[in-house]
Order: C-alpha cells, then sequence, then structure tokens
C-alpha cells in the first residue's frame, strides 16, 4: 500500500468500509508521520497516542461486529487547541491556559465523537486565536512545511500544517478575521469559513464572539464537505447558531457548474496585491471560465474600510471575552508569595518618603493579583487588542470608534447582498501575499493586520468563504484563492472549489519534509 | 405635601428583585435560595472558557409580566448588552445586563396613605430591566486574616431592576412605594420578595431642594445602600436627610459641587456611613453582548400578558368596595395582606353572606391569630367555609359574639369543625319550648321585675335575661328577650 498519509480523507474513508483498512493501521500511520515530522514543523500542541489508538481500536471493534459508527468512522483529525476537550488541557496557546482542563467537550468535538472521527492531538495557534502566523502562541513555534523559515499563517497555523504535511487527513480551525483561509493559503490546502452561526460556537474559547466560526481543513474541497456535513447544525446551547437544516454537501458537489455566475472583486486588485498572487488567481479564474461560469465585475466599494473595521470590533469583543481570564477561578494566577512581599517592600518604601498620594494610589493586593496575573499570563499581541478594545469601549470614545464600526460592518454587510444580487459567488485573492518570513512583521503589527485585507469582510459580513490552492510563487510557496458567497452557501462554495480542483493539481503538491 | 422645613427631601428608589423561576437566567442551574457554596454551578453560570449564555425565556415572561403590571411601555425590540468590571464574585468579568434598550420603560405605580398623610399619586418608573446576579462574596478578616470566599451559587439568578422617577418626598412615601411594590410583586407570584434572603433589594437615591433667600438648591445626590428592610429604608431616609441639611449648613456644597456619593445604613448605630466616593467612577464599557440574539416582544404578546394579569392590589381595593360595600380603610388592610388574605375574605364574605361581618372578622381574630402564631394565610386551619358556619349562627342569634370567639379559639387551636367546636364547648341550641319554660319560670320567681317592665322600666329585663344565662349558659340574650317580652305581655 502507498503511503496512507498520502490520500484523501474520502479515498480513506472508503477503504475503512470496505474493510480494507482499519483504524488502528491508519492512526498508526499519522501517528508515525507526526513522530517524523512534527519536531520540524510544530503543529501539534499534544498528541496522546495511546488514547488515540484506543478510540481507533474501539472504531475497528464495532465496524468488525457490523455496526455503522458513524460518517467519520475511524478518520483521524486534529483540533485547534481553543476547542475544548473535556478532561485534556485546552490552552489557546496561551501560558493563561497552560493547564486549564475543561470539564466538557465543545459541541464540535461532541459531533465528532459520535460521527467516530479518531482525535489525533491538539494543534497550534496564535495565542487566543489571535494573530495571522501563529508566532504569537506561548506554547510552541510552527513552521510552513513548505519553506521551515516561513511562518505557516495564522491562527490556524498548526490546523493548516498538519494537512500540508500529511500529519492529519482532516482538520478544524477557527475563523475570526481568516485564521482558516489565511493558513490554509500559506501551507496549500482547502480551509473553509462557513456562514456565521452554522457551525455551533458552544466550547470554542472566545475571541471575538459575533465573528468567530469554527470550519473544516483539509486537502480537497471534497474531504472539507465530508467534514462540515458532521460539525454544521443548530446547538441549542449558542444562542446565535442558525436553525437551519444541513444540506448534503458531498452530494452538491458533482453537479455541474454550468451558469455559474462569478463575480471578481475590483477593490482586490489594487494596491498591495503581489504580483504572483495576482497572476495566479487571474489564471484561476481562467480555469473557471473554461469551466463554464461567467464572470463579472461586481464591486465590494466599502472593502477599503474592512481592516480599520474589523480592528474595532475584534479587540472591543476581545477584552470583554478575556477578562475572565484574571487568577481568581481557575488558569494561571502569579505567584501570591511574591505579590505580598512585593506589595510590602513598595508600601514601606513609599511610607519612608512620606508620599501619601502615592501610598494611597498603590494597588490593594486583589488589584494587583488581577494586574500580575494578567501582566504575566497573556502575551503582546493579547494583550494589545485587549488595550484597544477597553480604550475603544470607553466612555467617551464608544460612539467614535464601536458604532461607528458597528455602522461601517452594516454596510460592508450590504455591499455582499449587492453583489449576491448579480453574481452567485465572488472571487479574489485569499492574502495580499505569499508565506512571509518568521520574525519578519511580529514587530509592526499594522503590516500584520493589513494581511488580513481580503478575509476580514467574510467575518463581518457573517459569509461563507473557502480558500483553495491556486498556484506557486517563484519561491515555492502555495497561494490560496478566495471564494465567498451569501449565506448559507457552503454547498455553492465547495461544488465550485471542487470543481476547480479537478481542472488543477495545485493541491496534489506536497512539501519535501526529509 | 405639608412640610414645617425649610427643605424638600427628593427620593429615587433602586429595586432589584429575583424572580422565581426554576432556573437561572442564562443556563440550566436551579435558581433556589441556601444550598452549600458552590453547589448550584455549572460551566456556563462560573464563566468558564467556551461556554455561551442561553436565555431563559419563563424569566423574561415573569418581567414582561412585572412590567405590564408597572404600567411599563414594552419595546418591540431589547437587547443583552455587557456591563464590565472586575470583582471575584463576578466570574465572567461582565454582568450581563441591558443598557440603553430596556425591555420596559415609562410606567407608574400608585401609592396612597390611608391616614392621608400625602395625597394619592402615581410615582414614575423610569425602566424595568433584567439582568444576571452577581456571586456573593464573604470577607473573613478576623484576627488579622485577609481571607475572601466566594459562593457562586447566586451568580446568574434572574434579577428585575425596577427604577423609579425622583418623584418621592418623604420616607413615608418612599416606605409606601416599597410596600405597593411588593405586594403587586406578591399577587404577581414573579417574586417571593424575602429581603433577608436578598431576593428584594433597595437602594435609595437622595438629596434636599433646600429653600433659600435665591430659591430653591438642591444639595448632592447621596445614593443609600444596605437597608434591609423597609423600616430601614424609612429610617436611613430619614437620618440622611437630617443629616444633609446639616451638611448644607455647615458645608453649603450643592449638586455638582462634589462627585455623588455612596453611603451605607448601619442599623445597629442608626447612622449612614460614607462608602466609596464615586470619584473614580467605574466606567463599565457597556456593549451588546455578542453571545445573545435580541428579543422581540410583539404587540400582541404584550396585549396577552395584559389580558391574563388577573385582579391587581389597585382594583382588588376598588372591587371590596364596590362589590362587598366594605369602608376603604377595610379593603385596604385586607388587600395589603395579600392575595391569600383577601381571597379568604372574598370566600368568607359570599358564603356567610354578610361581607361587613366577614370583614371584621378577618380583621380582629383572624388577623390576630395569624399574628399570634406567626402563620401564614394558608397555615390557618380553618377554611373559610367552617368560619362562615359560625359567623352565620351569630347572624342568626343562635350565639351570642363572645360565645362565639370561645368557638373560634376552639376551632383554630384544636382544629376542630364549628360542630366539634360547638359539641365540645357544650353549646347546643336551647330549643324554643324550653326557652318558654325557663321564662315562664323566672317570670313566677320574679314577679317585681314583670311589674317594672309592664310600668315601662324595659332594663329591668336585663335582670332576668343575666339570671337565664347563668341558669344555661346556651341562652342568647337576643333570641330571649322578645319571648320573654312576649310573656310579660300577656301577664
Amino acid at each position: 500500500m502507498a503511503d496512507l498519509t498520502d490520500y484523501t480523507a474520502v479515498k480513506l474513508l472508503s477503504l475503512l468500509q470496505a474493510g480494507e483498512l482499519t483504524s488502528t493501521e491508519l492512526t498508526k500511520a499519522y501517528l508515525d508521520r507526526i513522530e517524523a515530522c512534527d519536531q520540524k514543523i510544530g503543529s501539534f500542541l499534544r498528541t496522546d497516542p495511546e488514547e488515540s489508538l484506543k478510540h481507533a481500536a474501539a472504531m475497528d471493534r464495532r465496524r468488525n461486529a457490523g455496526e455503522s459508527p458513524g460518517p467519520l468512522a475511524g478518520l483521524p483529525i486534529a483540533l485547534k487547541d481553543n476547542l475544548c476537550t473535556r478532561g485534556q488541557t485546552t490552552t489557546c496557546g496561551s501560558r493563561m491556559l497552560e493547564n486549564f482542563k475543561p470539564p466538557y467537550d465543545a459541541t464540535v468535538v461532541e459531533k465528532l465523537r459520535e460521527a467516530g472521527a479518531i482525535p489525533l492531538g491538539k494543534t497550534n495557534l496564535d495565542e487566543f486565536a489571535m494573530g495571522g502566523s501563529t508566532e504569537s502562541s506561548a506554547l510552541g513555534e510552527t513552521c510552513n512545511p513548505w519553506n521551515t523559515t516561513c511562518i505557516p499563517g495564522g491562527s490556524s497555523g498548526g490546523a493548516a500544517t498538519c494537512i500540508a504535511s500529511g500529519m492529519s487527513p482532516l482538520s478544524i480551525g477557527s475563523d475570526t478575521g481568516g485564521s482558516i483561509r489565511q493558513p490554509a493559503a500559506f501551507c496549500g490546502v482547502v480551509g473553509l469559513k462557513p456562514t456565521y452561526g452554522r457551525v455551533s460556537r458552544m466550547g470554542l474559547v472566545a475571541f471575538a464572539s459575533s465573528l468567530d466560526q469554527i470550519g473544516p481543513l483539509a486537502r480537497t474541497a471534497e474531504d472539507a464537505a465530508l467534514l462540515l456535513e458532521v460539525i454544521a447544525g443548530h446547538d441549542a446551547r449558542d444562542s446565535t447558531s442558525l436553525d437551519q437544516s444541513v444540506p448534503r454537501y458531498r452530494s452538491v458537489l458533482q453537479q455541474p457548474l454550468k451558469g455559474l455566475k462569478l463575480g471578481v472583486v475590483e477593490e482586490h486588485f489594487g494596491e498591495g496585491l503581489d504580483a504572483e498572487v495576482e497572476s495566479a488567481v487571474r489564471e484561476s479564474i481562467r480555469v473557471y471560465q473554461e469551466l463554464g461560469a461567467k464572470i463579472t465585475s461586481v464591486s465590494l466599494p466599502h472593502s477599503e474600510y474592512a481592516i480599520a473595521t474589523y480592528y474595532v470590533i475584534a479587540p472591543c469583543e476581545a477584552s470583554s471575552n478575556l477578562a475572565r481570564y484574571d487568577g481568581v477561578h481557575y488558569g494561571y494566577r502569579t505567584d501570591e508569595n511574591i505579590l505580598h512581599a512585593t506589595l510590602k517592600q513598595q508600601r514601606s518604601g513609599l511610607s519612608a518618603t512620606d508620599d501619601e498620594q502615592a501610598l494611597n494610589n498603590l494597588d490593594s493586593p486583589l488589584v494587583r493579583l488581577y494586574r500580575q496575573t494578567r501582566a504575566e499570563g497573556f502575551g503582546a499581541e493579547v494583550k494589545r487588542r485587549i488595550m484597544l478594545g477597553t480604550y475603544a469601549l470607553s466612555a467617551g470614545y464608544y460612539e467614535a470608534y464601536y458604532l461607528k464600526a458597528l455602522k461601517v460592518r452594516r454596510l460592508i454587510r450590504q455591499d455582499y447582498d449587492e453583489a449576491f444580487r448579480e453574481v452567485d459567488l465572488v472571487i479574489g485573492p485569499v492574502t495580499p501575499t505569499p508565506a512571509f518570513p518568521r520574525g519578519s512583521k511580529i514587530d509592526d503589527p499594522l503590516a500584520m493586520y493589513l494581511g488580513d485585507l481580503y478575509t476580514v469582510s467574510a467575518n463581518l459580513a457573517g459569509v461563507p468563504a473557502i480558500s483553495i490552492p491556486c498556484g506557486f510563487s517563484n519561491a515555492g510557496l502555495p497561494i490560496g484563492l478566495q471564494l465567498q458567497g451569501p449565506p448559507l452557501s457552503e454547498d455553492r462554495l465547495l461544488q465550485a472549489a471542487h470543481w476547480f480542483q479537478k481542472e488543477t493539481a495545485w493541491h496534489q503538491r506536497r512539501p519535501a519534509l526529509n | 405635601m405639608m412640610s414645617d422645613k425649610p427643605y424638600k427631601i427628593v427620593i429615587g428608589l433602586e429595586t432589584h428583585v429575583q424572580l422565581l423561576t426554576e432556573t437561572k437566567l442564562f443556563c440550566r442551574c436551579q435558581n433556589r435560595f441556601g444550598g452549600p457554596p458552590n453547589t448550584q454551578t455549572c460551566p456556563v453560570c462560573i464563566g468558564l472558557p467556551g461556554t455561551l449564555p442561553v436565555m431563559n425565556r419563563k424569566a423574561f415572561q415573569l418581567s414582561l409580566i412585572t412590567a405590564i403590571a408597572l404600567n411599563c411601555e414594552v419595546p418591540k425590540f431589547t437587547k443583552w448588552d455587557r456591563k464590565s468590571y472586575y470583582y471575584p464574585d463576578l466570574p465572567k468579568g461582565y454582568q450581563i445586563s441591558q443598557y440603553d434598550l430596556p425591555m420596559s420603560q415609562n410606567g407608574w405605580l400608585e401609592i396612597s396613605d390611608p391616614q392621608g398623610n400625602f395625597d394619592s399619586k402615581r410615582v414614575g418608573i423610569i425602566r424595568a430591566h433584567l439582568e444576571e446576579d452577581a456571586g456573593k462574596s464573604m470577607h473573613d478578616e478576623l484576627a488579622g486574616k485577609a481571607d475572601s470566599r466566594i459562593d457562586l451559587n447566586r451568580t446568574g439568578t434572574p434579577l428585575l431592576e425596577i427604577v423609579s422617577c425622583p418623584e418621592m418626598y418623604s420616607s413615608l412615601e418612599a416606605k409606601t412605594y416599597l410596600t405597593e411594590l411588593k405586594l403587586l410583586l406578591t399577587y404577581l407570584e414573579v417574586s417571593d420578595c424575602n429581603m433577608q434572603e436578598g431576593s428584594l433589594r433597595v437602594d435609595a437615591n437622595i438629596n434636599l431642594h433646600v429653600d433659600t433667600p435665591q430659591g430653591k438648591v438642591a444639595t448632592p445626590i447621596v445614593e443609600v445602600k444596605n437597608m434591609n428592610s423597609f423600616r430601614a429604608v424609612e429610617r436611613a431616609l430619614d437620618y440622611e436627610a437630617q443629616r444633609q441639611y446639616s451638611e448644607w449648613q455647615e458645608a453649603g456644597k450643592k449638586l455638582g459641587d462634589v462627585p455623588k456619593q455612596t453611603r451605607g445604613w448601619d442599623d445597629g448605630a442608626q447612622v449612614t456611613r460614607a462608602q466609596r466616593s464615586k470619584e473614580e467612577s467605574s466606567d463599565y464599557r457597556y456593549f451588546p453582548d455578542p453571545d445573545l440574539v435580541p428579543v422581540i416582544v410583539e404587540p400582541e404578546e404584550v396585549e396577552q400578558v395584559r389580558q391574563s394579569l388577573g385582579e391587581l392590589p389597585a382594583v382588588l381595593r376598588k372591587r371590596l368596595q364596590t362589590d362587598y360595600s366594605i369602608k376603604p380603610y377595610d379593603a385596604n388592610v385586607t388587600v395589603n395582606q395579600g392575595p391569600k388574605f383577601a381571597e379568604y375574605f372574598i370566600r368568607l364574605a359570599e358564603t356567610s353572606g354578610d361581607p361587613q361581618q366577614a370583614s371584621n372578622w378577618m380583621q380582629q381574630e383572624v388577623l390576630r391569630t395569624l399574628n399570634e402564631e406567626s402563620w401564614a394565610v394558608d397555615e390557618f386551619p380553618v377554611t373559610p367555609d367552617e368560619l362562615s358556619q359560625l359567623l352565620q349562627a351569630v347572624q342568626k342569634g343562635e350565639i351570642d359574639r363572645s360565645r362565639a370567639r370561645e368557638v373560634f379559639r376552639e376551632m383554630t387551636m384544636q382544629g376542630n369543625s364549628f360542630q366539634q367546636a360547638m359539641q365540645s364547648l357544650g353549646i347546643e341550641q336551647v330549643d324554643q319550648s324550653a326557652l318558654l319554660q325557663l321564662c315562664e319560670q323566672l317570670l313566677t320567681e320574679f314577679p317585681q321585675i314583670v311589674a317594672d317592665v309592664k310600668a315601662g322600666k324595659q332594663q329591668a329585663l336585663g335582670r332576668i335575661i343575666g339570671e337565664a344565662k347563668r341558669r344555661n349558659p346556651n341562652v342568647n340574650p337576643g333570641q330571649f328577650r322578645q319571648p320573654c317580652l312576649d310573656l310579660i305581655e300577656q301577664k
């Protein structure tokens, strides 16, 4: 048998169902691959081979006993480490939650378990999913498998790299401003951000609640469809989840694309777009034309405000969502002995100088506990966003920033509504450039934020979007193509991506890891 | 409003009411007072990462009922906001509340004083909104320790915050408002209003409008907290008015000169004490909670709730006066005792056929017994139908008032039926022939009385009646009098 880790999930599933392959063999193959490659890539924060093999064996037993143990039975899967897994550490790539074990599974994890998937481990991410390079993780470094001196993208860096390097056939990421699509583009894999509310957020550690959405990463659109079908659906435990039935995505894929109307987003081909990316995307548009799609030009006129809008709304929500990490109830807490000793020292120092004002302003032990815990437990990017959001929500600034941003958000959504009256899907790049060298933007947050130029709008508008491999740069780095559709058009997106992949071979290339 | 003081007191009240739901506002934990610390909690209410709130519809329904009973407007659209502050008993670092679009606003509550100390008036309700409660912090500072303990059982229980307009001008008005509000909530069955258990909490905002040669001047507003009974509210406000007036005379600070102050009522010392100054007033950074969807309330739903409200205290007071012809004062006392008491009265009035007598019995014998025994109305052992038999016996003159009270005591204390009580007290109906026989005998024994009565001295009859009652305690003077007179007539 050829290298199992090279197969698509759909192919592996048919082998499992035909009894030509056991889940134990398959899981073992992936664990071996992780063993061999992950030291170099750093996709996983944690794996538990014993636990995975135990699940695989149980799946095999059930299948042998003639049961039909679920639509993903026996297939390994990787989980981004901001998805709660019962009794297993869920860190969000942060010191704050380094030892946090939730007593519950995320709804998505529950659904995957019910479907028979075998969790392989938890993948690395930017701290609390804030970032586009996975460099802000406090707990590990992740490299781009195509060039390990480059970043893998983020925040779902581990989720994308484990697919690209054959360490898992499927993985789950989360996308708040591009966190599935951008690393998928940088790593040459498929990543789908579903419609807001399509997948339950229950158990996804919140970054920006009105933007966060869980989605699949895989090698092919077909694999992504297989996975989305399992994780999508209404959840009574998430008030924002949509009460809409889940289509059979995989069966829709096969229908021909004829008559598909694709809109090329004018604004996505302006300043800042790398020439190689532009030519790969334009070439992809030609591929669609050949597939029978009608290509027109559409405008999303408020695109230019998307980054500014996003970087007000997301930090505002983040500043509130992350307030709970205060060292009181769970998670990281600063060393209290040091805290009290320091306070005592400061108090006696101030008493000696008779500076009553400064003495009065000295933190109470409780306030110092909060400040010190958060100072030590969060990394720079998280603190930056907490400060941005706290500032923007403060009295006197709220109207100018948060409320204004909400208004622009509505206009951005209206742009999409109008575009989708003309076309079925819009097409454009995922990122302005291919993956960049590690460390090159870490001290330039603004440059990093501008990398989200084409992805944040879909989150602001709540519409689904998919990233598919569409070429390579001269330096050998993958380039991604983005398709965006109206709410609940995941079937359309997957179908369009599927036909593209039938015509192209970009997704079949593999990075040389040895 | 009569006042001999050179100032007017202005009071606004903020009342927090815990709603009687089975479960908490945003999770499925039990909403119940007591229980060992941190046993009524779940990942949602203790704010673990990744958890999400889901609104309890029942809590919203109870709020809707209350808002409509308070004559509030109910907007079609309402939403949830996060109120951010750090405190150990607030595990998420924010409280889910309602900020700029509360679920109800612009209502009123009518208050009046039977003694006429102030004219009946409508106190405006600025808004009533729903929010989740925080947990409880217990600070143990004994022996130099600085331990704090947190109990999150209360975290996430539904609270309705009712904010009045600053339209009460005496501590009595404030107390009356609270009494009427509590009564209304009790009739609506939305809260048990137990101040000791914290299911009803009151904060007051108070300042003075002082008459000066330059016109009226408002003094700085003070928020008073820690008032654990209505009496405490009354006393705290009286104390605070005097304190503010003295301070005004000494310092002359006007509204706006100093930051708003918070003071706590010390019930032991009967004074208010300064708590923290709101100088570094917290910025709560309210913003819409993205984890929850707005609530849409259709006008039809509001109308439906309005129709199903049942009889509220103000209406019931009027009905008792018109349907049962009892005095306004009596109607007031009856209704203020709560819906079960009023219900008991109505049943008693109906079955006995004598509402005024029923009202008298309720307010004297029944109420006294309830107070003496510390019984709630539903613990009272005598049903209205049993009590009605007693009242009817009195009405027909079968027994007199003092014997009736003995029977009542027998019924309440021994749990006897009317018949059993009559028997155990040896009370039986004296039949007509026995009565006449006794009368004949007495008239023979006391000829002088016959003569006196014939001579027009009716009061002489009293002696015969007294004697009759001595020989047979079951003789009812009312029933004895006429036959006796008839017999004298014939002589």
